[in-house]
């Protein structure tokens, strides 16, 4: 595609892509999370963004809900239903979210 | 794309060539809460597959807030919700009823004429409402009597809302609760927070009569402390022990009837009768003599047809509630198998996630969460998790509970139909 002026580039690979936009799904232990923090965890009035956070520290809260070092409205109940692994990977996809 | 009749028909001369490209075909019945999220999800995390959507439906009218709008605190446009985006993502969207399964050939046959052929099935078509199972209750009593139970095109929901605005001061509203299982727990009791929050409003020497099948429910004690601060003694509660069972309506004179034999007069009358999985999974012999599919826990493949997985409402997934978040979320694990299987993978492991949020009030607002895995002989919730909002004076809980609740309804549509 050398040479060839970018839109036209563009008009060309589009159609390739199916009319899909494909992005990266979140791992299915973290898709229960969608259901109130927004798509790909970007926020929606009171439910809050978790895109883009510091992996470490999401990791963080979500592991004080589950012992209840940390008071949450409904998080403390939703923790304690999943595995360190699931709440680690949930916490590495949203912090990747940009 | 919306496909007409003709085109939906060309699908079926198209197998042969869609296989050699590698599109494997992902068939989903049903465009509601279970349906779309599986065709969304299907789109947008497994390219190689060719999705459609078949849904008579122009528009999907949600039964979540649905309440509210009783309430009078949601119009009709804001729990209306378009195709649009679907379309948009690349799903071919057909606009027909599924009227009969043929799962050896693996084929839908369309009401409006043709089939169409699939190599994995997801259905999700919601419930059947057992017209004749409360004597009395028909279609025809549903025009008197609203059932507002299913979404479909807003109409009875609507009619309820008319029904209220219309009734004298003074009058008492009834409302019918049927025995387990039914669609959404808790719901009767947020339609009776609702009722009521609008009589306080607008009529408040009326009264919400609820008659229940059973002597305990959802998030009882939550419910009932809300009713006792918002509403007084403007709700009354009929457990079955104290002959709350409705046995026989009568439309004409508006009259519901208990097993006792006590007939209550109304103003207005909400019947939410007993419930089946829909039409098409009944009549396909994908349920059981209970009315409803059983299916593998893991990969939610009905046990009467491997390549069929019914999710929502439709299949037995006690102790999962039958809500929309469920259907949402294991529809996403039924797209996963069945897409692992076309690759030849081994299906991923589940985990199911529920919070079904109730409005007590507008500002008031209470939850129950569940977190469930497969079994071995079906689903199991994970101990010492889940469970319901605190109970005490706890205004600022319910305050935040109701934001969540918006929240949520905000989160999950845009999560199904895109946007
Ligand atoms: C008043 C009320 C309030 C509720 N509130 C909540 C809540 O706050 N939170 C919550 O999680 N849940 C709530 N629910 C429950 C929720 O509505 C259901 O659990 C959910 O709709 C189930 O999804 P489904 O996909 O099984 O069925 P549906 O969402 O009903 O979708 C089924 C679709 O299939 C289509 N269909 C049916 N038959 C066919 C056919 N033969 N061919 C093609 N298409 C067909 C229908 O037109 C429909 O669009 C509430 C329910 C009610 C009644």
């Amino acid at each position: 595609m050398q040479g060839m002026p970018w839109p036209i580039a563009v008009l060309l690979v589009l159609p390739l892509l199916g009319g899909a936009a494909v992005a990266d799904p979140a791992p299915l232990a973290a898709q229960g999370c969608l259901g109130c923090h927004g798509p790909q965890g970007r926020g929606t009035g009171a439910g809050a963004r978790l895109a883009g956070r510091d992996a470490a520290e999401l990791d963080a809260i979500l592991r004080d809900y589950r012992t209840d070092a940390r008071q949450g409205t409904i998080m403390n109940r939703i923790a304690r239903g999943y595995t360190e692994a699931e709440l680690a990977a949930a916490a590495a996809y949203f912090a990747a979210v940009r | 794309m919306r496909l007409t009749r003709r085109a939906a028909l060309g699908l079926l001369a198209a197998p042969a060539l869609s296989r050699a490209q590698g599109a494997a075909r992902l068939l989903v019945v049903g465009g509601g809460f279970g349906g779309a999220s599986a065709a969304r999800f299907a789109r947008t995390s497994y390219p190689e597959l060719q999705v459609t959507l078949v849904e008579p439906q122009a528009r999907f009218v949600t039964c979540p807030y649905g309440n509210l709008l009783l309430g009078g605190f949601r119009q009709i446009g804001d729990i209306t919700h378009s195709y649009d985006g679907l379309q948009a993502a690349g799903i071919r969207l057909v606009q027909d009823w599924a009227a009969g399964i043929d799962a050896a050939a693996r084929t839908v046959r369309l009401r409006g004429g043709g089939a169409l052929a699939y190599d994995k099935l997801i259905l999700s078509p919601g419930i059947a409402l057992r017209w004749g199972a409360l004597p009395g209750y028909d279609e025809a009593a549903a025009e008197v009597f609203p059932h507002a139970w299913m979404g479909g095109d807003g109409s009875q929901i609507e009619l309820l809302r008319r029904q209220l605005e219309a009734m004298p001061d003074g009058g008492v509203v009834g409302i019918s609760i049927p025995a387990n299982p039914y669609r959404c727990p808790p719901g009767p009791y947020e339609r009776i927070s609702m009722v009521a929050a609008y009589l306080k409003r607008h009529k408040p020497k009326s009264k919400v009569l609820a008659l229940d099948a059973k002597d305990a429910f959802s998030k009882q004690g939550l419910f009932q402390d809300g009713w006792k601060a918002l509403y007084g003694g403007m709700v009354e509660w009929v457990p079955a022990s104290q002959d709350g069972a409705v046995a026989r309506v009568d439309p004409g004179e508006k009259v519901f009837e208990t097993e006792f034999g006590t007939r209550h007069t109304l103003a207005v009358g909400n019947v939410i009768p007993p419930q089946s999985a829909a039409r098409i999974v009944t009549a396909s012999g994908l349920a059981a003599k209970t009315g409803w599919a059983e299916v593998d826990p893991l990969t939610f493949a009905s046990r009467a047809a491997p390549d069929i997985h019914i999710v929502g409402d439709a299949n037995n997934g006690a102790p999962m509630p039958k809500s929309a978040f469920v259907a949402n979320n294991t529809a996403k694990q039924a797209v996963a198998c069945a897409a692992a299987a076309l690759r030849g993978q081994s299906p991923p492991e589940g985990v199911y996630f529920n919070t079904c949020y109730s409005h007590v009030g507008e500002a008031y607002g209470i939850s129950i969460v569940g977190i469930f895995r497969p079994g071995p002989a079906g689903f199991v919730e994970v101990p010492d998790s889940g469970g319901v909002s605190p109970r005490g004076v706890l205004p600022e809980q319910r305050r935040l509970e109701a934001a969540y609740a918006d929240a949520w309804y905000a989160s999950i549509t845009r999560d199904m139909f895109g946007g």
